[in-house]
C-alpha cells in the first residue's frame, strides 16, 4: 500500500512553462500507480514520450550514455533524451555490426533504424572504443547530424576545464544551428537551475534508498530516476517532489535483508526484472545505474560563465565510472567509498556482456574488495536477458552464505 | 660488386634488416631490464617518443610485445594467466598478454621487458586508458594521459567536421598538455628537457615519414612490390620501435630504395607468382596464424596493396606533414593532433578513405577483418562495408577472428570464406574480360 495522497488535478503542470506534458499520469493516480506508469514508459520500446514531444513540434537531442550536459539542449528548447538501448529484437542493426559487441550499441541503432525513436541530433562520446564508432555509423545511415563530444580523459590537466568549456561551446553552437535559436546566458542559467533542482531531488531519492531501503526497492528507484531521461526535467522535478514525501510515508517494515551496492550499470542497463530479482534478497542501498543523470554531485555554480561552470562541475564535482580517467578517483577506491558510505555489507559487481570497460574494472574491483574483505558477487548481464533463474539462484546462494557465515 | 649482386642484396633487405633491428631493440630492452632500470611505456597511436627520447628513456611498446607472443604462437599462455587473474575472455588480448608479461617479471619470447617507470598514452584508444590504469595499480607509477580530441563527426562538404578555429583550440590544448608532460618527464628522469635533442628526434621522424610515404606510394604500381599486411607489419614494427632515431631513418631510406628497385625490376610481392587480385586490408591481422593467414590470400594470387593498418598504426607517418623544427613543441602538438586524428578517422570514419584508396591503388577487393580484441578497429566495419560496396564495383570479404586469441581463430572456416571470395573475384574477372572482349569484337 503506497501513500494515500493521489496525483492532484494540477499535477504535471509545473510552475515552469513546459510546452507539452509528456508524463500522462491521470489525476487520482497513487504512488504505486505512478510507479507502474513510469515503469511502463521506461520499458516501452516505442518511446511514447519522445513521440509525443515531436508530434507537438518539439525537437529532440539524443545522447548516448554516460553523461551529457543536458542543460545545453534544454536551454535551446530541445528535449534531451538519453539513448540507452532497449530490449528489442534486432532485425536491422545487427547487420551493421560485427560480433563481440555489447547489446546497447546494437539496440541503440536498432531503435532509430526501425523508427521506434526519432531524434533531430545525435551526440555520442568516446566512453569506449565501441561507442565512439556510433557517430560515423549514424552519419552513414541517418539524415540527422551526429557527432562526438570529446570529454577530457586527462582530467588532471590544468587545461582540461578550459578545453571542455570550449567543447561545450562548440556543441552549443551546433545545437543553436539545429534549432535556429540563440541561447543566452540567461537561458543557460535557468536550465542549470532546473537541473540543479533535479539533481537535488535525485540525491534525496538516493538518500531514502540508502537510509531506509525498505521504503524504496531498487527497481522502483530505478524507474523514478530513469523516466527523467525521457521527459522534460520540469516534469520530472514535479513528479519527484510529489513522490518523495509519499515514499517517506510508506508503511513498509524493515526486513532482514543484506545491504548491497550494485555496480556496473553505468552504460547498458540491466533488465528491470533482474533488478526486481535482486530486490527480493537484498536492499540495494547504492548503485551506479544511469550514473550520468546523477554525475554531478552538487549544484552547478551560477557563475558568469555557465559553460565554464558546467565544465568545472563535470571535472571537479562529479561521480566516477569506468569510462572516465581521473587520478583523483581510482575506481576501486571510489567503489569502497560507495560501499562504506552506504554502510553496505557486500557488493554486486556486474558488467554488461562484451562491455570492455566494465569487464576490465571487475578485475580491479574484485582485487580491492578481496583486500578489504568485503564479500562480492560477480556477474554479467544483457539488457535483453529473458531468464534470470540461474543468476537468481547464484545470488540467493551468495546471500545465504554470507548470512549464515 | 655487380649491379645484379647489388640488386640481390637490396631485394628483401627491408625484411632482413627489420628483423635484425627488432632483435637488437629487444636485446637493448633486455639489458635495461637486467640492469634493473625502468622504461617509458607508450602506444603506437601517439607514442610521443619525440619527447621521451629527449630524456633518453628506453621505450617499450606493450602492443608490440603482445602481438609478438601471438606471432610466436604462445599468446595463449599469457592470455590464460591473465584470465586466471580475473580478466574476461572478451576483453583486449593485448592488455591481457601485457598483464601476464608483468606478472612474469617481464619474461617475453623476445627477451626481458623492463618494468615501466612512466606510462604515456593518448585517448586514441580507450583501452589504452584502461591499460594505463593497470600499471598505476601494479606499480604506482605516473601515467600521463594526453587528450587528443578526434574528429567530431564525418567530414562535412569534403572538409573536416571542425572549423579552423575549433581545430586551433584543440591544437593549443594538445600543446599545453605536451608542456605538462615535459615537466613530468623532468621530475621522473631528473633531467632538464633538451629542446635541441628533441629537434634531432623530430628531424629523424621527418626523414622516416618522407620515406614511409614513398613506400606507400610505390605500391600503387602493378604488381605491388610488397604485401601491405605481411611485409607492412614488419615495416610498422620498425616505424614505431625506432621512430625518431638515426637507425630508423636509415632503415626507411633503404626500404624506399629497395621498393624502387623492386618496382624497376617488376618484382611483385608474391615472388614467382603473378599478382591476380589487388586487395586492401581493413583491420588488424590474424597474428596467431599470421603466416598461414597471409598464404590463404597469396595462394590465390591475392596481394594486399594497401591496409588501413599502415595508416592508423604508423603514428601519422602516412600524412603529408613534417615537423617545423623552428617551433618544435607547437609543431609536435600539431603533428600529434593531425596524426592521431587521422589514425582514429581511419577506424571510425574510414569509408571515404577506403573509396579513395580503391581508386588510387586499383583494388578489386577489400578484406574486412574485425577482431574480438579491438572494438576501435572493428565496431563499424560491417557498416562501412555497405557504403563502400554501394560506391565502388569491388568485392568485399568480411571475416572475423582475433589478433591474439587462437580460440576464436578457425582456420578451416576462414579458408572456406576466403576461397569463396577468390572464386567470386575470379569469376568477376572472367566476366569483365569477356565483356571487354565482346566490346573489342563488336559482339
Amino acid at each position: 500500500m503506497s501513500g494515500s495522497m493521489q496525483v492532484p488535478e494540477a499535477f504535471g503542470i509545473p510552475e515552469w512553462d513546459v510546452p507539452v506534458r509528456l508524463l500522462d499520469l491521470e489525476p487520482g493516480t497513487d504512488l504505486d500507480g505512478a510507479l507502474t506508469r513510469c515503469r511502463e514508459l521506461v520499458e516501452d520500446t516505442e518511446f511514447p514520450t519522445v513521440r509525443k514531444w515531436r508530434d507537438a513540434g518539439g525537437q529532440v537531442l539524443g545522447h548516448f550514455q554516460v553523461y551529457f550536459p543536458e542543460e545545453l539542449a534544454h536551454a535551446a528548447g530541445m528535449l534531451p533524451v538519453k539513448i540507452r538501448g532497449a530490449p528489442v529484437d534486432r532485425r536491422e542493426a545487427d547487420s551493421h555490426f560485427g560480433s563481440y559487441l555489447c547489446s546497447i550499441l546494437r539496440s541503440s541503432l536498432e531503435i532509430v533504424l526501425t523508427g521506434r525513436i526519432e531524434i533531430d541530433m545525435f551526440v555520442t562520446h568516446p566512453i569506449c572504443d565501441a561507442a565512439r564508432n556510433l557517430a560515423g555509423m549514424w552519419a552513414r545511415n541517418r539524415p540527422e547530424p551526429a557527432q562526438i563530444l570529446y570529454f577530457p580523459q586527462n582530467a588532471n590537466s590544468a587545461f582540461a576545464r578550459g578545453y571542455l568549456r570550449e567543447e561545450y561551446a562548440r556543441v552549443l553552437r551546433d545545437i543553436e544551428e539545429m534549432t535556429s535559436t540563440k541561447v543566452t546566458q540567461k537561458d543557460l542559467t535557468l536550465s542549470i537551475s532546473v537541473f540543479n533542482h533535479n539533481r537535488r531531488l535525485l540525491r534525496e531519492l538516493y538518500r531514502i534508498k540508502r537510509e531506509t531501503p525498505w521504503l524504496l526497492a531498487i527497481d522502483e528507484a530505478y524507474v523514478l530516476t530513469s523516466i527523467g531521461g525521457l521527459i522534460m526535467r520540469e516534469e520530472h522535478n514535479a513528479l519527484l517532489e510529489w513522490a518523495l514525501p509519499l515514499i517517506r510515508n510508506r508503511p513498509h517494515k524493515k526486513q532482514d535483508k543484506m545491504r548491497v551496492v550494485f555496480e556496473g550499470g553505468f552504460c547498458e542497463q540491466p533488465p528491470l526484472d533482474l533488478l526486481r530479482s535482486i530486490a527480493q534478497f537484498c536492499y540495494v542501498v547504492d548503485d551506479d545505474l544511469l550514473i550520468g543523470l546523477r554525475w554531478i554531485l552538487s549544484d552547478v555554480a551560477a557563475g558568469p560563465d555557465p559553460l565554464e561552470s558546467l565544465a568545472d562541475a563535470y571535472l571537479n564535482h562529479s561521480s566516477y565510472s569506468p569510462v572516465q580517467h581521473d587520478l583523483r578517483k581510482p575506481k576501486e577506491k571510489m567503489l569502497l567509498e560507495r560501499i562504506r558510505g552506504s554502510e553496505a555489507d557486500a557488493a554486486i559487481v556486474a558488467a554488461a556482456k562484451m562491455c570492455e570497460p566494465g569487464l576490465d574494472e571487475q578485475v580491479a574491483y574484485s582485487q580491492a574488495l578481496d583486500e578489504a574483505e568485503i564479500p562480492y558477487f560477480i556477474t554479467e548481464f544483457e539488457e535483453k536477458m529473458a531468464r534470470h533463474d540461474q543468476l537468481q539462484l547464484q545470488l540467493e546462494t551468495f546471500v545465504e552464505n554470507i548470512l549464515f557465515e | 660488386m655487380t649491379q645484379a649482386t647489388q640488386d640481390a642484396d637490396i631485394v628483401g633487405r627491408g625484411n632482413r634488416e627489420g628483423k635484425r633491428l627488432f632483435n637488437e631493440w629487444f636485446a637493448g630492452l633486455t639489458d635495461t631490464a637486467q640492469a634493473g632500470d625502468s622504461a617509458a611505456y607508450v602506444f603506437v597511436m601517439g607514442s610521443l617518443v619525440e619527447i621521451l627520447r629527449a630524456f633518453d628513456f628506453p621505450i617499450v611498446f606493450p602492443e608490440i610485445n603482445s602481438l609478438q607472443t601471438a606471432v610466436r604462437h604462445i599468446s595463449d599462455e599469457y592470455l590464460s594467466l591473465a584470465e586466471d587473474h580475473g580478466f574476461s575472455p572478451d576483453v583486449c588480448g593485448y592488455v591481457k598478454a601485457d598483464y601476464a608479461v608483468q606478472l612474469r617479471g617481464g619474461d617475453h619470447p623476445m627477451g626481458r621487458i623492463p618494468k615501466p617507470g612512466i606510462g604515456v598514452l593518448t585517448n586514441a584508444c580507450n583501452t589504452y586508458i584502461k591499460w594505463g590504469e593497470i600499471w598505476e595499480r601494479m606499480y604506482d607509477i605516473p601515467i600521463f594521459t594526453l587528450d587528443v580530441p578526434g574528429s567530431r563527426g564525418a567530414p562535412r562538404n569534403g572538409d573536416s567536421y571542425e572549423t579552423a578555429g575549433e581545430r586551433e583550440i584543440d591544437r593549443r590544448y594538445v600543446e599545453y598538455q605536451i608542456r605538462e608532460l615535459i615537466s613530468l618527464c623532468e621530475v621522473v628522469s631528473g633531467k632538464k628537457f633538451d629542446i635541441d635533442r628533441c629537434r634531432e628526434v623530430l628531424q629523424y621522424t621527418n626523414l622516416m615519414g618522407r620515406a614511409w610515404r614513398k613506400v606507400l606510394e610505390i605500391n600503387k604500381s602493378t604488381p605491388a612490390v610488397y604485401d601491405a599486411m605481411l611485409d607492412g607489419t614488419i615495416y610498422l614494427g620498425v616505424a614505431n620501435a625506432l621512430r625518431g632515431t638515426p637507425e630508423g631513418a636509415a632503415y626507411f631510406a633503404e626500404l624506399a630504395e629497395e621498393m624502387e628497385t623492386r618496382q624497376e625490376q617488376g618484382l611483385g610481392a608474391l615472388g614467382e607468382q603473378d599478382e591476380q587480385h589487388r586487395l586492401i586490408f581493413v583491420g588488424v591481422p590474424c597474428y596467431p596464424i599470421f603466416r598461414r593467414f597471409y598464404e590463404l590470400f597469396s595462394e590465390w594470387g591475392g596481394s594486399f596493396v594497401s591496409s588501413t593498418y599502415m595508416w592508423f598504426a604508423s603514428g601519422g607517418l602516412n600524412l603529408d606533414f613534417e615537423y617545423d623544427l623552428s617551433r618544435p613543441i607547437e609543431s609536435l602538438a600539431e603533428g600529434l593532433l593531425v596524426g592521431v586524428r587521422s589514425a582514429v578517422d581511419s577506424m571510425l570514419f574510414h569509408d571515404r578513405a577506403l573509396v579513395e584508396a580503391i581508386d588510387e591503388y586499383g583494388a578489386t577487393g577489400v578484406v574486412y577483418h574485425p577482431v574480438k580484441s579491438c572494438r576501435t578497429v572493428s565496431t563499424s566495419l560491417a557498416d562501412s562495408r555497405r557504403v563502400v560496396l554501394e560506391e565502388r564495383d569491388v568485392l568485399a570479404l568480411f571475416i572475423e577472428s582475433d589478433m591474439m586469441d587462437k580460440r576464436v581463430v578457425s582456420e578451416a572456416q576462414l579458408k572456406n570464406r576466403i576461397d569463396a571470395f577468390f572464386e567470386g573475384l575470379n569469376s568477376k574477372k572472367l566476366r569483365s574480360a569477356g565483356a571487354a572482349s565482346s566490346v573489342d569484337t563488336g559482339t
